[in-house]
Protein backbone atom coordinates (compact mmCIF):
# COMPACT_ATOMS: atom_id res chain seq x y z
CA UNK A 1 0.00 0.00 0.00
CA UNK A 2 1.04 3.40 -0.86
CA UNK A 3 1.97 5.20 2.78
CA UNK A 4 1.09 8.59 1.27
CA UNK A 5 -2.59 7.33 1.06
CA UNK A 6 -4.81 8.30 4.30
CA UNK A 7 -6.69 5.98 5.15
CA UNK A 8 -10.40 6.61 4.31
CA UNK A 9 -12.08 3.81 6.71
CA UNK A 10 -9.84 2.34 9.67
CA UNK A 11 -11.48 -1.39 11.60
CA UNK A 12 -9.67 -2.11 14.79
CA UNK A 13 -10.38 -5.03 16.66
CA UNK A 14 -14.23 -5.46 15.44
CA UNK A 15 -15.82 -8.57 16.89
CA UNK A 16 -19.47 -9.35 15.61
CA UNK A 17 -21.32 -12.43 17.67
CA UNK A 18 -24.21 -13.19 16.55
CA UNK A 19 -26.93 -14.27 19.44
CA UNK A 20 -28.39 -13.73 22.41
CA UNK A 21 -25.54 -14.74 24.83
CA UNK A 22 -23.19 -12.53 22.48
CA UNK A 23 -21.23 -10.99 25.94
CA UNK A 24 -20.25 -14.44 27.24
CA UNK A 25 -19.27 -15.48 23.89
CA UNK A 26 -16.82 -12.02 23.60
CA UNK A 27 -15.46 -13.16 26.66
CA UNK A 28 -14.62 -16.88 25.56
CA UNK A 29 -13.83 -15.61 22.14
CA UNK A 30 -11.14 -13.03 23.84
CA UNK A 31 -9.75 -15.71 25.39
CA UNK A 32 -8.82 -17.43 21.89
CA UNK A 33 -11.34 -20.10 21.84
CA UNK A 34 -12.23 -21.23 18.49
CA UNK A 35 -15.18 -20.45 16.74
CA UNK A 36 -16.68 -24.07 17.16
CA UNK A 37 -16.22 -23.88 21.09
CA UNK A 38 -17.74 -20.59 21.61
CA UNK A 39 -20.67 -22.10 19.65
CA UNK A 40 -20.88 -25.35 21.49
CA UNK A 41 -20.96 -23.44 24.71
CA UNK A 42 -22.71 -20.84 24.08
CA UNK A 43 -24.35 -21.23 21.11
CA UNK A 44 -23.58 -18.28 19.21
CA UNK A 45 -22.13 -17.68 15.94
CA UNK A 46 -19.25 -15.81 15.43
CA UNK A 47 -19.77 -13.27 12.07
CA UNK A 48 -16.13 -11.56 12.59
CA UNK A 49 -13.27 -11.64 15.00
CA UNK A 50 -10.47 -9.31 15.98
CA UNK A 51 -10.48 -7.95 12.61
CA UNK A 52 -8.47 -5.22 12.06
CA UNK A 53 -7.72 -3.73 8.99
CA UNK A 54 -7.49 -0.11 6.94
CA UNK A 55 -8.72 0.77 3.45
CA UNK A 56 -7.29 4.01 1.61
CA UNK A 57 -8.93 6.91 -0.14
CA UNK A 58 -9.13 6.09 -3.71
CA UNK A 59 -8.43 2.39 -3.95
CA UNK A 60 -10.32 -1.00 -4.93
CA UNK A 61 -10.01 -2.98 -1.73
CA UNK A 62 -11.42 -6.69 -2.36
CA UNK A 63 -12.31 -8.72 0.85
CA UNK A 64 -11.96 -12.21 -0.31
CA UNK A 65 -13.09 -15.80 1.39
CA UNK A 66 -15.64 -18.72 1.33
CA UNK A 67 -19.08 -18.22 2.15
CA UNK A 68 -19.44 -17.97 5.76
CA UNK A 69 -15.76 -16.39 6.54
CA UNK A 70 -17.64 -13.34 7.38
CA UNK A 71 -17.01 -10.93 4.79
CA UNK A 72 -20.94 -9.84 3.80
CA UNK A 73 -21.42 -9.26 7.66
CA UNK A 74 -17.88 -7.29 8.00
CA UNK A 75 -18.63 -5.52 4.81
CA UNK A 76 -21.95 -4.40 6.85
CA UNK A 77 -20.35 -2.85 9.36
CA UNK A 78 -19.15 -0.01 7.11
CA UNK A 79 -22.38 1.61 7.08
CA UNK A 80 -23.76 -0.34 10.01
CA UNK A 81 -26.11 -2.09 8.35
CA UNK A 82 -24.90 -4.62 11.49
CA UNK A 83 -23.65 -2.92 14.76
CA UNK A 84 -20.33 -4.38 15.71
CA UNK A 85 -20.31 -6.65 19.33
CA UNK A 86 -17.20 -4.82 20.02
CA UNK A 87 -14.47 -2.83 18.66
CA UNK A 88 -14.18 0.80 16.44
CA UNK A 89 -15.37 1.83 12.91
CA UNK A 90 -13.58 4.86 12.04
CA UNK A 91 -14.52 6.84 8.28
CA UNK A 92 -12.60 9.85 7.49
CA UNK A 93 -11.43 9.54 11.22
CA UNK A 94 -14.49 9.79 12.29
CA UNK A 95 -15.85 7.49 14.72
CA UNK A 96 -19.07 6.28 12.77
CA UNK A 97 -20.59 4.20 15.87
CA UNK A 98 -21.38 7.14 18.19
CA UNK A 99 -23.58 8.24 15.06
CA UNK A 100 -27.40 8.35 16.56
CA UNK A 101 -30.00 7.69 13.76
CA UNK A 102 -29.98 11.10 12.26
CA UNK A 103 -26.28 11.41 11.79
CA UNK A 104 -26.30 7.75 10.63
CA UNK A 105 -28.93 8.57 8.08
CA UNK A 106 -27.26 11.73 6.98
CA UNK A 107 -24.16 9.27 6.83
CA UNK A 108 -25.83 7.14 4.37
CA UNK A 109 -27.11 9.40 2.16
CA UNK A 110 -24.14 11.49 1.54
CA UNK A 111 -20.67 9.30 1.75
CA UNK A 112 -21.28 5.95 1.55
CA UNK A 113 -23.77 3.48 -0.92
CA UNK A 114 -23.82 -0.10 -1.17
CA UNK A 115 -24.55 -2.53 -4.64
CA UNK A 116 -26.12 -5.67 -3.42
CA UNK A 117 -25.64 -9.55 -5.06
CA UNK A 118 -29.28 -9.97 -5.80
CA UNK A 119 -29.67 -6.25 -6.81
CA UNK A 120 -31.87 -4.86 -4.37
CA UNK A 121 -33.85 -2.61 -6.87
CA UNK A 122 -37.15 -1.46 -5.95
CA UNK A 123 -40.00 -3.80 -8.48
CA UNK A 124 -42.30 -0.86 -8.09
CA UNK A 125 -39.93 1.76 -9.59
CA UNK A 126 -38.89 2.35 -13.08
CA UNK A 127 -35.12 1.86 -14.05
CA UNK A 128 -35.00 5.89 -14.13
CA UNK A 129 -37.17 6.01 -10.60
CA UNK A 130 -34.76 2.82 -8.81
CA UNK A 131 -31.05 5.17 -10.44
CA UNK A 132 -32.31 8.32 -8.33
CA UNK A 133 -33.15 6.65 -5.11
CA UNK A 134 -30.57 7.65 -3.36
CA UNK A 135 -30.70 11.11 -4.91
CA UNK A 136 -34.65 11.14 -3.63
CA UNK A 137 -34.80 10.01 -0.37
CA UNK A 138 -31.65 12.69 0.39
CA UNK A 139 -34.48 15.45 -0.88
CA UNK A 140 -32.53 16.28 -3.77
CA UNK A 141 -34.53 18.28 -6.36
CA UNK A 142 -36.36 16.45 -8.97
CA UNK A 143 -34.49 17.97 -11.97
CA UNK A 144 -31.40 17.41 -10.07
CA UNK A 145 -32.34 13.59 -9.50
CA UNK A 146 -33.40 12.89 -13.51
CA UNK A 147 -30.35 14.95 -14.55
CA UNK A 148 -27.84 12.59 -12.40
CA UNK A 149 -29.63 9.17 -13.27
CA UNK A 150 -30.08 9.76 -16.82
CA UNK A 151 -26.31 10.76 -16.71
CA UNK A 152 -25.86 7.45 -15.01
CA UNK A 153 -28.41 5.53 -17.52
CA UNK A 154 -26.19 6.64 -20.38
CA UNK A 155 -22.44 6.19 -18.76
CA UNK A 156 -23.57 2.27 -18.36
CA UNK A 157 -25.32 1.17 -21.49
CA UNK A 158 -28.92 1.39 -20.14
CA UNK A 159 -29.92 3.94 -22.21
CA UNK A 160 -33.69 3.38 -23.66
CA UNK A 161 -34.54 0.98 -20.57
CA UNK A 162 -35.33 4.48 -18.39
CA UNK A 163 -39.14 3.51 -18.08
CA UNK A 164 -38.81 -0.34 -17.88
CA UNK A 165 -39.31 -2.24 -14.52
CA UNK A 166 -36.31 -4.67 -13.10
CA UNK A 167 -38.66 -7.73 -13.93
CA UNK A 168 -38.23 -6.57 -17.28
CA UNK A 169 -34.40 -6.70 -17.49
CA UNK A 170 -31.82 -9.56 -17.60
CA UNK A 171 -29.56 -10.14 -14.47
CA UNK A 172 -26.48 -8.22 -16.12
CA UNK A 173 -28.86 -4.87 -16.96
CA UNK A 174 -30.68 -5.45 -13.27
CA UNK A 175 -26.70 -5.00 -12.04
CA UNK A 176 -25.71 -2.28 -14.15
CA UNK A 177 -28.99 -0.64 -12.64
CA UNK A 178 -27.74 -1.19 -8.94
CA UNK A 179 -24.36 0.06 -9.66
CA UNK A 180 -25.93 3.37 -11.62
CA UNK A 181 -28.20 3.24 -8.20
CA UNK A 182 -25.06 3.82 -6.59
CA UNK A 183 -22.58 5.83 -8.51
CA UNK A 184 -25.47 8.65 -8.76
CA UNK A 185 -25.49 8.96 -5.37
CA UNK A 186 -22.12 10.28 -5.64
CA UNK A 187 -20.62 9.30 -2.56
CA UNK A 188 -16.93 8.68 -1.50
CA UNK A 189 -17.05 5.11 -0.75
CA UNK A 190 -19.03 2.36 -2.75
CA UNK A 191 -19.81 -1.07 -0.70
CA UNK A 192 -20.17 -3.69 -3.32
CA UNK A 193 -21.17 -7.18 -1.66
CA UNK A 194 -20.51 -10.02 -4.11
CA UNK A 195 -22.17 -7.25 -6.90
CA UNK A 196 -20.67 -9.21 -9.79
CA UNK A 197 -21.00 -13.36 -8.28
CA UNK A 198 -24.75 -13.76 -9.23
CA UNK A 199 -24.00 -12.92 -13.12
CA UNK A 200 -22.75 -15.15 -15.95
CA UNK A 201 -19.00 -15.26 -16.99
CA UNK A 202 -19.02 -12.68 -20.08
CA UNK A 203 -21.45 -10.24 -18.58
CA UNK A 204 -19.53 -10.27 -15.25
CA UNK A 205 -16.11 -9.86 -17.20
CA UNK A 206 -16.99 -6.97 -18.97
CA UNK A 207 -18.90 -5.30 -16.11
CA UNK A 208 -15.63 -5.81 -14.21
CA UNK A 209 -14.02 -3.42 -17.13
CA UNK A 210 -16.24 -1.36 -16.77
CA UNK A 211 -15.70 -0.70 -13.33
CA UNK A 212 -12.38 -0.33 -13.95
CA UNK A 213 -12.49 2.03 -16.57
CA UNK A 214 -14.73 4.26 -15.06
CA UNK A 215 -12.37 3.91 -11.68
CA UNK A 216 -9.67 5.90 -13.82
CA UNK A 217 -11.92 9.06 -13.42
CA UNK A 218 -13.64 8.20 -10.29
CA UNK A 219 -11.37 7.89 -7.71
CA UNK A 220 -13.94 6.11 -5.39
CA UNK A 221 -13.05 3.93 -2.75
CA UNK A 222 -14.32 0.63 -3.46
CA UNK A 223 -14.72 -2.24 -0.87
CA UNK A 224 -15.59 -5.03 -2.88
CA UNK A 225 -16.61 -8.42 -1.72
CA UNK A 226 -16.26 -11.51 -4.35
CA UNK A 227 -15.95 -15.56 -3.52
CA UNK A 228 -13.42 -15.83 -6.67
CA UNK A 229 -9.59 -15.30 -6.66
CA UNK A 230 -9.31 -14.34 -10.56
CA UNK A 231 -11.89 -11.65 -10.20
CA UNK A 232 -10.20 -10.61 -6.93
CA UNK A 233 -6.96 -9.89 -8.52
CA UNK A 234 -8.52 -9.01 -11.90
CA UNK A 235 -9.57 -5.12 -9.93
CA UNK A 236 -8.26 -5.21 -6.53
CA UNK A 237 -5.85 -2.66 -5.77
CA UNK A 238 -5.31 -4.67 -2.45
CA UNK A 239 -6.92 -7.84 -1.18
CA UNK A 240 -8.09 -8.95 2.22
CA UNK A 241 -8.15 -12.84 2.98
CA UNK A 242 -10.90 -13.40 5.00
CA UNK A 243 -11.59 -17.14 6.69
CA UNK A 244 -14.14 -17.54 9.70
CA UNK A 245 -14.10 -14.15 10.46
CA UNK A 246 -10.52 -13.72 10.99
CA UNK A 247 -7.90 -11.70 8.42
CA UNK A 248 -4.94 -14.10 7.28
CA UNK A 249 -3.53 -11.95 4.70
CA UNK A 250 -3.91 -8.52 3.25
CA UNK A 251 -1.68 -7.39 0.52
CA UNK A 252 -1.31 -6.51 -3.40
CA UNK A 253 -2.57 -9.36 -6.01
CA UNK A 254 1.16 -9.85 -6.54
CA UNK A 255 1.69 -10.36 -2.68
CA UNK A 256 -1.17 -13.24 -2.41
CA UNK A 257 -0.08 -14.98 -5.55
CA UNK A 258 3.70 -15.28 -4.63
CA UNK A 259 3.89 -15.49 -1.03
CA UNK A 260 0.80 -17.11 0.34
CA UNK A 261 0.57 -16.34 4.24
CA UNK A 262 -0.98 -20.08 5.03
CA UNK A 263 -2.39 -23.26 3.54
CA UNK A 264 -6.29 -21.55 3.17
CA UNK A 265 -4.80 -18.69 0.58
CA UNK A 266 -2.39 -21.42 -0.82
CA UNK A 267 -5.30 -23.34 -1.99
CA UNK A 268 -7.15 -20.71 -3.49
CA UNK A 269 -4.14 -20.07 -5.25
CA UNK A 270 -3.48 -23.32 -6.47
CA UNK A 271 -6.90 -23.71 -8.18
CA UNK A 272 -6.48 -21.06 -9.70
CA UNK A 273 -2.67 -22.03 -11.17
CA UNK A 274 -4.46 -25.32 -12.04
CA UNK A 275 -7.75 -23.62 -13.80
CA UNK A 276 -4.89 -21.09 -16.26
CA UNK B 1 -68.46 -35.20 37.58
CA UNK B 2 -66.14 -32.19 37.86
CA UNK B 3 -65.71 -31.70 41.69
CA UNK B 4 -68.28 -29.14 43.01
CA UNK B 5 -65.51 -27.22 45.13
CA UNK B 6 -62.76 -25.92 42.42
CA UNK B 7 -65.58 -24.45 40.18
CA UNK B 8 -66.22 -20.92 39.86
CA UNK B 9 -68.00 -18.26 37.53
CA UNK B 10 -66.66 -14.89 35.92
CA UNK B 11 -70.16 -14.29 34.98
CA UNK B 12 -70.93 -11.90 37.99
CA UNK B 13 -67.79 -10.34 37.60
CA UNK B 14 -68.23 -9.41 33.76
CA UNK B 15 -71.93 -8.41 34.36
CA UNK B 16 -71.03 -5.82 37.28
CA UNK B 17 -67.97 -4.75 34.87
CA UNK B 18 -70.67 -4.10 31.88
CA UNK B 19 -73.41 -2.57 34.44
CA UNK B 20 -70.95 -0.24 35.83
CA UNK B 21 -69.75 0.68 32.31
CA UNK B 22 -73.38 1.62 30.84
CA UNK B 23 -73.92 3.22 34.18
CA UNK B 24 -70.79 5.56 34.10
CA UNK B 25 -70.17 5.94 30.63
CA UNK B 26 -73.18 5.46 28.41
CA UNK B 27 -73.22 9.10 27.52
CA UNK B 28 -69.69 8.81 25.97
CA UNK B 29 -70.79 5.52 24.14
CA UNK B 30 -74.40 7.46 23.39
CA UNK B 31 -72.02 10.15 21.36
CA UNK B 32 -69.84 7.64 19.44
CA UNK B 33 -73.11 6.16 18.65
CA UNK B 34 -75.04 9.42 17.29
CA UNK B 35 -72.21 10.68 15.23
CA UNK B 36 -71.44 6.97 13.39
CA UNK B 37 -75.46 6.75 13.21
CA UNK B 38 -74.82 10.49 11.39
CA UNK B 39 -72.84 9.24 8.94
CA UNK B 40 -74.44 5.76 7.92
CA UNK B 41 -78.26 7.58 7.68
CA UNK B 42 -76.44 10.17 5.46
CA UNK B 43 -74.59 7.69 2.57
CA UNK B 44 -77.56 5.53 2.86
CA UNK B 45 -79.92 8.66 1.99
CA UNK B 46 -77.37 9.45 -0.69
CA UNK B 47 -77.27 5.96 -2.26
CA UNK B 48 -81.49 5.53 -1.85
CA UNK B 49 -82.14 9.01 -3.29
CA UNK B 50 -79.57 8.60 -6.04
CA UNK B 51 -81.50 7.71 -9.37
CA UNK B 52 -80.90 3.86 -9.96
CA UNK B 53 -79.15 4.31 -13.14
CA UNK B 54 -76.50 6.50 -11.91
CA UNK B 55 -75.75 4.14 -9.01
CA UNK B 56 -75.10 1.87 -12.16
CA UNK B 57 -72.98 4.11 -13.68
CA UNK B 58 -71.15 5.10 -10.85
CA UNK B 59 -70.29 0.91 -10.77
CA UNK B 60 -70.09 0.17 -14.17
CA UNK B 61 -66.98 3.52 -14.25
CA UNK B 62 -65.15 1.95 -11.31
CA UNK B 63 -65.68 -1.62 -12.71
CA UNK B 64 -63.85 -0.23 -15.84
CA UNK B 65 -61.14 1.57 -13.78
CA UNK B 66 -60.39 -1.53 -11.83
CA UNK B 67 -60.54 -4.44 -14.34
CA UNK B 68 -60.27 -2.43 -17.77
CA UNK B 69 -62.55 -5.63 -19.07
CA UNK B 70 -65.51 -4.57 -20.91
CA UNK B 71 -67.09 -8.46 -20.21
CA UNK B 72 -66.84 -8.22 -16.50
CA UNK B 73 -68.48 -4.52 -16.29
CA UNK B 74 -70.98 -5.23 -17.96
CA UNK B 75 -72.00 -8.48 -15.98
CA UNK B 76 -71.70 -6.97 -13.29
CA UNK B 77 -73.73 -4.24 -13.88
CA UNK B 78 -76.01 -6.48 -15.19
CA UNK B 79 -75.81 -8.86 -12.08
CA UNK B 80 -77.05 -5.62 -9.79
CA UNK B 81 -79.87 -4.48 -12.83
CA UNK B 82 -81.21 -7.91 -12.13
CA UNK B 83 -81.50 -7.51 -8.01
CA UNK B 84 -83.52 -3.97 -8.87
CA UNK B 85 -85.38 -6.11 -11.19
CA UNK B 86 -86.88 -8.49 -8.05
CA UNK B 87 -87.33 -5.30 -5.94
CA UNK B 88 -84.65 -5.57 -3.84
CA UNK B 89 -82.98 -2.05 -4.99
CA UNK B 90 -83.88 -0.25 -1.63
CA UNK B 91 -82.37 -2.87 0.97
CA UNK B 92 -79.32 -3.33 -1.50
CA UNK B 93 -78.55 0.43 -1.10
CA UNK B 94 -79.25 -0.04 3.13
CA UNK B 95 -76.88 -3.34 2.95
CA UNK B 96 -74.27 -1.76 1.01
CA UNK B 97 -74.10 1.46 2.69
CA UNK B 98 -73.78 -0.79 6.53
CA UNK B 99 -71.29 -2.44 4.71
CA UNK B 100 -69.50 0.88 3.26
CA UNK B 101 -69.04 2.24 7.00
CA UNK B 102 -68.11 -1.19 8.24
CA UNK B 103 -65.39 -1.76 5.99
CA UNK B 104 -64.18 2.46 6.04
CA UNK B 105 -63.81 1.84 9.91
CA UNK B 106 -61.70 -1.66 9.43
CA UNK B 107 -59.72 -0.49 7.55
CA UNK B 108 -59.36 2.75 9.16
CA UNK B 109 -58.16 0.28 11.92
CA UNK B 110 -56.94 -2.75 10.26
CA UNK B 111 -54.10 -0.77 8.34
CA UNK B 112 -51.80 0.82 11.17
CA UNK B 113 -52.69 -1.73 13.20
CA UNK B 114 -51.27 -4.08 10.51
CA UNK B 115 -48.10 -1.91 10.15
CA UNK B 116 -47.25 -1.80 13.80
CA UNK B 117 -47.84 -5.43 14.10
CA UNK B 118 -45.25 -5.93 11.64
CA UNK B 119 -43.16 -3.41 13.23
CA UNK B 120 -43.13 -5.01 17.08
CA UNK B 121 -42.68 -8.34 17.17
CA UNK B 122 -43.90 -8.27 21.05
CA UNK B 123 -47.35 -6.63 19.82
CA UNK B 124 -47.81 -8.99 17.13
CA UNK B 125 -47.20 -12.13 19.65
CA UNK B 126 -50.64 -9.94 21.85
CA UNK B 127 -52.50 -9.42 18.79
CA UNK B 128 -52.90 -12.09 17.32
CA UNK B 129 -54.64 -14.07 19.72
CA UNK B 130 -56.71 -11.53 20.02
CA UNK B 131 -57.62 -11.63 16.51
CA UNK B 132 -58.11 -15.32 16.95
CA UNK B 133 -60.90 -14.60 19.84
CA UNK B 134 -62.30 -11.90 17.47
CA UNK B 135 -62.67 -14.42 14.58
CA UNK B 136 -63.94 -17.05 16.54
CA UNK B 137 -65.84 -15.94 19.40
CA UNK B 138 -69.51 -16.28 18.32
CA UNK B 139 -70.99 -13.08 17.54
CA UNK B 140 -73.96 -12.82 19.92
CA UNK B 141 -71.63 -13.27 22.97
CA UNK B 142 -70.33 -9.24 22.43
CA UNK B 143 -73.60 -8.15 20.33
CA UNK B 144 -75.53 -8.03 23.93
CA UNK B 145 -72.57 -5.88 25.52
CA UNK B 146 -72.38 -3.88 22.77
CA UNK B 147 -76.19 -3.47 22.53
CA UNK B 148 -76.50 -2.40 25.86
CA UNK B 149 -74.26 0.13 24.91
CA UNK B 150 -75.17 1.48 21.78
CA UNK B 151 -78.87 0.36 22.41
CA UNK B 152 -80.49 -1.64 18.58
CA UNK B 153 -80.17 -0.77 15.39
CA UNK B 154 -76.79 0.04 12.72
CA UNK B 155 -74.59 1.26 15.26
CA UNK B 156 -74.36 -2.40 17.16
CA UNK B 157 -74.32 -4.03 13.71
CA UNK B 158 -71.50 -1.97 12.80
CA UNK B 159 -69.66 -2.82 15.42
CA UNK B 160 -70.57 -6.42 15.51
CA UNK B 161 -69.20 -6.16 12.34
CA UNK B 162 -66.18 -4.57 12.44
CA UNK B 163 -64.79 -7.18 15.49
CA UNK B 164 -65.65 -9.95 12.64
CA UNK B 165 -64.49 -8.23 9.56
CA UNK B 166 -60.84 -6.33 10.84
CA UNK B 167 -58.95 -9.29 11.69
CA UNK B 168 -58.11 -10.66 8.40
CA UNK B 169 -56.75 -6.83 6.84
CA UNK B 170 -54.78 -6.33 10.07
CA UNK B 171 -53.12 -9.94 9.55
CA UNK B 172 -52.27 -9.66 5.98
CA UNK B 173 -51.12 -6.19 6.12
CA UNK B 174 -49.09 -7.89 8.54
CA UNK B 175 -48.04 -10.56 6.20
CA UNK B 176 -47.57 -8.05 3.42
CA UNK B 177 -45.14 -5.98 5.17
CA UNK B 178 -43.21 -8.55 6.79
CA UNK B 179 -42.76 -10.40 2.73
CA UNK B 180 -41.23 -7.30 1.66
CA UNK B 181 -37.83 -8.46 0.39
CA UNK B 182 -35.17 -8.79 2.79
CA UNK B 183 -32.22 -7.34 0.84
CA UNK B 184 -34.75 -4.49 -0.59
CA UNK B 185 -35.41 -2.89 2.46
CA UNK B 186 -31.52 -3.59 3.54
CA UNK B 187 -31.20 -1.63 0.32
CA UNK B 188 -33.43 1.08 0.98
CA UNK B 189 -31.96 1.16 4.84
CA UNK B 190 -28.13 1.56 3.17
CA UNK B 191 -29.49 4.51 0.92
CA UNK B 192 -30.74 6.66 4.46
CA UNK B 193 -34.10 6.14 4.03
CA UNK B 194 -36.10 7.10 6.84
CA UNK B 195 -39.27 5.75 8.64
CA UNK B 196 -41.81 7.67 6.47
CA UNK B 197 -39.30 6.92 3.26
CA UNK B 198 -39.98 3.02 3.76
CA UNK B 199 -43.41 2.74 4.77
CA UNK B 200 -44.67 4.96 2.18
CA UNK B 201 -42.76 4.50 -0.61
CA UNK B 202 -41.74 1.20 -0.82
CA UNK B 203 -43.05 -1.49 2.08
CA UNK B 204 -46.66 -0.29 1.67
CA UNK B 205 -47.01 -0.29 -2.28
CA UNK B 206 -44.79 -3.60 -2.69
CA UNK B 207 -47.43 -4.81 0.37
CA UNK B 208 -50.43 -3.28 -1.61
CA UNK B 209 -51.67 -6.73 -2.88
CA UNK B 210 -51.25 -8.37 0.46
CA UNK B 211 -53.21 -5.14 1.79
CA UNK B 212 -56.42 -5.93 -1.18
CA UNK B 213 -56.50 -9.15 -0.75
CA UNK B 214 -57.51 -8.37 3.03
CA UNK B 215 -59.89 -5.52 2.02
CA UNK B 216 -61.21 -8.27 0.08
CA UNK B 217 -61.85 -10.52 2.51
CA UNK B 218 -62.91 -7.88 5.24
CA UNK B 219 -65.75 -6.96 2.76
CA UNK B 220 -66.29 -10.53 2.26
CA UNK B 221 -66.95 -11.51 5.75
CA UNK B 222 -68.96 -7.61 6.37
CA UNK B 223 -71.10 -9.18 3.90
CA UNK B 224 -71.39 -12.70 5.91
CA UNK B 225 -72.77 -10.67 9.05
CA UNK B 226 -75.83 -8.98 7.72
CA UNK B 227 -78.04 -12.02 8.52
CA UNK B 228 -77.01 -11.12 11.86
CA UNK B 229 -77.25 -7.24 11.83
CA UNK B 230 -80.71 -7.75 10.60
CA UNK B 231 -80.99 -9.36 13.86
CA UNK B 232 -80.48 -6.60 15.99
CA UNK B 233 -82.39 -3.91 13.76
CA UNK B 234 -80.74 -3.39 10.87
CA UNK B 235 -82.24 -2.95 8.03
CA UNK B 236 -81.35 -4.00 4.49
CA UNK B 237 -81.06 -7.45 3.07
CA UNK B 238 -80.48 -9.13 5.54
CA UNK B 239 -83.74 -8.91 7.32
CA UNK B 240 -85.68 -10.17 4.10
CA UNK B 241 -83.83 -13.55 4.91
CA UNK B 242 -84.83 -12.98 8.28
CA UNK B 243 -88.32 -12.76 7.71
CA UNK B 244 -87.79 -15.45 4.88
CA UNK B 245 -86.80 -17.88 7.89
CA UNK B 246 -89.60 -16.74 9.98
CA UNK B 247 -92.16 -17.34 7.39
CA UNK B 248 -91.07 -19.72 5.95
CA UNK B 249 -90.83 -18.06 2.45
CA UNK B 250 -88.06 -19.95 0.90
CA UNK B 251 -88.09 -18.00 -2.08
CA UNK B 252 -88.08 -14.83 -0.88
CA UNK B 253 -85.15 -15.80 1.38
CA UNK B 254 -83.53 -17.15 -1.71
CA UNK B 255 -83.90 -13.94 -3.81
CA UNK B 256 -82.58 -11.75 -0.67
CA UNK B 257 -79.75 -14.91 -0.66
CA UNK B 258 -78.97 -14.59 -3.86
CA UNK B 259 -78.71 -10.42 -3.80
CA UNK B 260 -76.37 -10.43 -0.95
CA UNK B 261 -74.00 -13.38 -3.07
CA UNK B 262 -74.24 -10.27 -5.91
CA UNK B 263 -72.90 -7.58 -3.95
CA UNK B 264 -70.18 -9.77 -2.33
CA UNK B 265 -69.34 -11.15 -6.17
CA UNK B 266 -69.39 -7.55 -6.89
CA UNK B 267 -67.36 -6.05 -4.23
CA UNK B 268 -64.91 -9.01 -4.47
CA UNK B 269 -63.95 -8.68 -8.09
CA UNK B 270 -63.54 -4.75 -7.73
CA UNK B 271 -61.37 -4.79 -4.55
CA UNK B 272 -58.95 -8.23 -6.42
CA UNK B 273 -58.75 -6.44 -9.40
CA UNK B 274 -56.98 -3.11 -7.72
CA UNK B 275 -55.12 -5.94 -5.76
CA UNK B 276 -53.09 -6.87 -8.81
CA UNK B 277 -49.90 -4.61 -9.48
CA UNK B 278 -50.54 -2.27 -12.64
CA UNK B 279 -47.46 -2.67 -14.47
CA UNK B 280 -47.20 -6.24 -14.37
CA UNK B 281 -50.69 -6.46 -16.22
CA UNK B 282 -49.71 -4.49 -18.82
CA UNK B 283 -46.44 -6.38 -19.19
Amino acid sequence: MNMTTPSKIEVKNVFKIFGSRSKEALALIQQHKTKDQVLAQTGCVVGVNDLSLSIGTGEIFVIMGLSGSGKSTLVRHFNRLIDPTSGAILVDGQDILQYDMEALRQFRRHKISMVFQSFGLLPHKSVLDNVAYGLKVRGESKALCAERALHWINTLGLKGYESKYPHQLSGGMRQRVGLARALAADTDIILMDEAFSALDPLIRAEMQDQLLEMQKTLHKTIVFITHDLDEAVRIGNRIAILKDGRLIQVGTPKDILHSPADDYVDRFVQRRAVAV
Amino acid sequence: MFPERFTFSVADWVNGWVDALVANYGDVFRHISDTLLWAIVNLETVLRMAPWWLVLAVVAGITWHATRKVTTTAVIVGLLFLVGAVGLWDKLMQTLALMLVATLISVLIGIPLGILAARSNRLRAVLMPVLDIMQTMPSFVYLIPVLMLFGLGKVPAIFATVIYAAPPLIRLTDLGIRQVDGEVMEAINAFGANRWQQLFGVQLPLAMPSIMAGINQTTMMALSMVVIASMIGARGLGEDVLVGIQTLNVGKGLEAGLAIVILAVVIDRITQAYGRPRHEMSK
